[in-house]
């Protein structure tokens, strides 16, 4: 089930009062305007602008080295940022008035390894204020069964396969209920049909209106998503739905759409980032 | 700063240690073997008396001071530290949980260890036993201290076993253990002066032969307290939310 809350994308005029202004927010979502970023003595972001909103579920992808992993870390305000502005619920990135409704997994799976996967869950709805000891089990024990980890709650981290820690770092980020998600890679290595159910999930967690930011190096996850960002060389070449980059690309699927932007030495081929969300539907 | 996170965070590095049975038993076993190892050698003579409270304020420094700079270098290596600092977990928590955490161990391997020589190892202790327990537990946090700043240094695990030999030995050899500090040429006395360690075994041999220089020992206590918490500014500063 693929429900896509379409949001407004329109600005919600004036009234800056009460609920209307807390949906104001809301629909922000990720708003990245200019952003430069230097790693290294190198410019790996050169102005990348880019709008997620409530209730899409975003692909940011590219091949890898493009600067997906940069522009994530910006995003959750962990990243050294040059110049340009990135705000996360109207709110500059990394505030601390985000960091409880923020949800971020770097792409190589950050948990404990040396514990289990319920004790790590745990950690993370603790510094998430979920403090009642029966809530806080229960949320843990939701969220486990969530990423289908169920049987593997009570083992180390240490233990499990790689797509199995990548499930438990997911799971330590849904468990504290975040309004914003910012995934790096979260499907790698999983099998087609974990792949499947995890995108169901960031599809339900948009319906209900979080803001999601999934990236990933396969094209084919194209297809799982409301909309797609392809970041090349630190610049957004393409940014609209599937079906309108087949038809810039006259390519037959995502994969070949994909190589043919990658391989235009121009990245104007392209239509410029649109600065209004969601202008594609 | 938040109690509750700090607390939460001192929980979850302590079952860590627990996951590693080996570690615990190496925190506190290793002490007592090093002890029994000189009272042995020194049998029968009086120098196992001097040597034996130094060595009580040299291993909880050393000790944490090697776990501290290992997890925290962990933890900043693996990519948790980047991710905890996405969450409302603040600096001053991180670093408070983690102090805690080994301020619990120390005092357990205080206690085995102080028992041990007192008790089989028959070293004696004319000052209070309690007071040479705390010395022991602010020792340890001290060690900790400095483990955590050192580990801003190192890149590599590898790195930072090195910087044991680099930073801690040279205290080990001017802290009064191998030869009092009044007996030291000026230059190196006036070194040791300045290094954590050796206040460590000052308060140590003090609460050992003199049981009315409480005076001395609590002057240590604080300088090695400020020295920690010089520290741990320190090691604050290195933590950064951002990084490039």
């Amino acid at each position: 089930m693929r429900s896509h809350g379409r949001h407004e994308r329109g600005r919600v005029p004036d009234g800056p009062s009460g609920e209307q202004f807390d949906q104001q927010l809301d629909q922000q979502g990720v708003v990245v305007r200019r952003l430069v970023v230097s790693r290294g003595g190198r410019e790996v972001l050169h102005g990348v602008d880019l709008d997620v909103p409530a209730g899409q579920v975003v692909g940011l992808l590219g091949p890898s080295g493009g600067g997906k992993s940069t522009l994530l870390r910006s995003v959750v305000g962990v990243q050294v940022v040059a110049s340009g502005e990135v705000t996360v619920l109207g709110l500059p990135a990394g505030s601390p008035a985000l960091r409880d409704l923020v949800g971020y997994t770097t792409q190589a799976p950050s948990v404990y390894p040396d514990l289990t996967v319920r004790d790590n869950v745990d950690y993370f709805a603790r510094l998430h204020g979920v403090h009642g000891r029966e809530e806080r089990r229960e949320v843990v024990e939701r969220t486990i069964e969530r990423v289908d980890l169920a049987s593997h709650a009570t083992a180390s981290v240490a233990t499990l396969s790689g797509g199995q820690r990548s499930r438990a770092s997911l799971a330590c980020c849904l468990v504290g209920s975040p309004r914003v998600l910012v995934l790096d890679e979260p499907t790698v290595g999983l099998d087609p049909l974990l792949r499947r159910d995890l995108w169901q999930m960031f599809h339900e967690l948009a319906a209900a209106g979080a803001t999601v930011l999934v990236s990933s190096h396969v094209m084919d996850e194209a297809t799982r998503c409301d909309r797609l960002v392809l970041l090349r060389d630190g610049r957004i070449v393409f940014d609209g739905t599937l079906p309108e980059l087949l038809e810039r690309t006259g390519a037959a699927d995502a994969e070949g759409a994909f190589l043919v932007l990658v391989e235009s030495a121009e990245p104007t081929t392209a239509e410029p980032t649109s600065t209004e969300p969601g202008e594609e539907s | 700063m938040k109690p509750a996170l700090t607390l939460a965070t001192t929980r979850r590095i302590l079952q860590q240690v627990r996951a590693d049975p080996r570690t615990i038993a190496l925190l506190v076993v290793v002490p007592c073997v090093l002890l029994g190892l000189m009272a042995w050698i020194f049998s029968g003579t009086p120098v196992f008396d001097r040597v034996g409270p130094a060595l009580l304020g040299v291993f909880p420094f050393v000790v944490m001071f090697i776990v501290t700079s290992i997890t925290t270098l962990r933890e900043r290596a693996s990519g948790t530290m980047e991710r905890l600092f996405t969450t409302p977990l603040g600096k001053g928590d991180l670093l408070a949980g983690y102090a805690l955490a080994f301020a619990l161990l120390a005092t357990v391997q205080a206690l085995v260890a102080t028992a041990f020589a007192v008790y089989v190892c028959g070293l004696s202790v004319a000052g209070s036993l309690g007071l040479l327990i705390l010395v022991a537990v602010v020792d340890a946090v001290l060690g900790a201290a400095f483990g955590l700043f050192v580990s801003a240094f190192a890149r590599t695990e590898f790195q930072a076993v090195q910087f044991m030999p680099a930073l801690v030995l040279p205290q080990f050899l001017l802290c009064g253990l191998l030869v009092p500090r009044d007996q030291l040429d000026t230059p190196l006395r006036l070194l040791s002066d300045v290094l954590p360690l050796s206040y460590a075994v000052d308060a140590m041999s003090s609460i050992a032969t003199d049981a009315s220089g409480a005076g001395d020992v609590w002057r240590d206590v604080a300088i090695m307290a400020a020295f920690a918490v010089g520290a741990i500014v320190l090691g604050a500063a290195t933590l950064r939310r951002r990084t490039p």
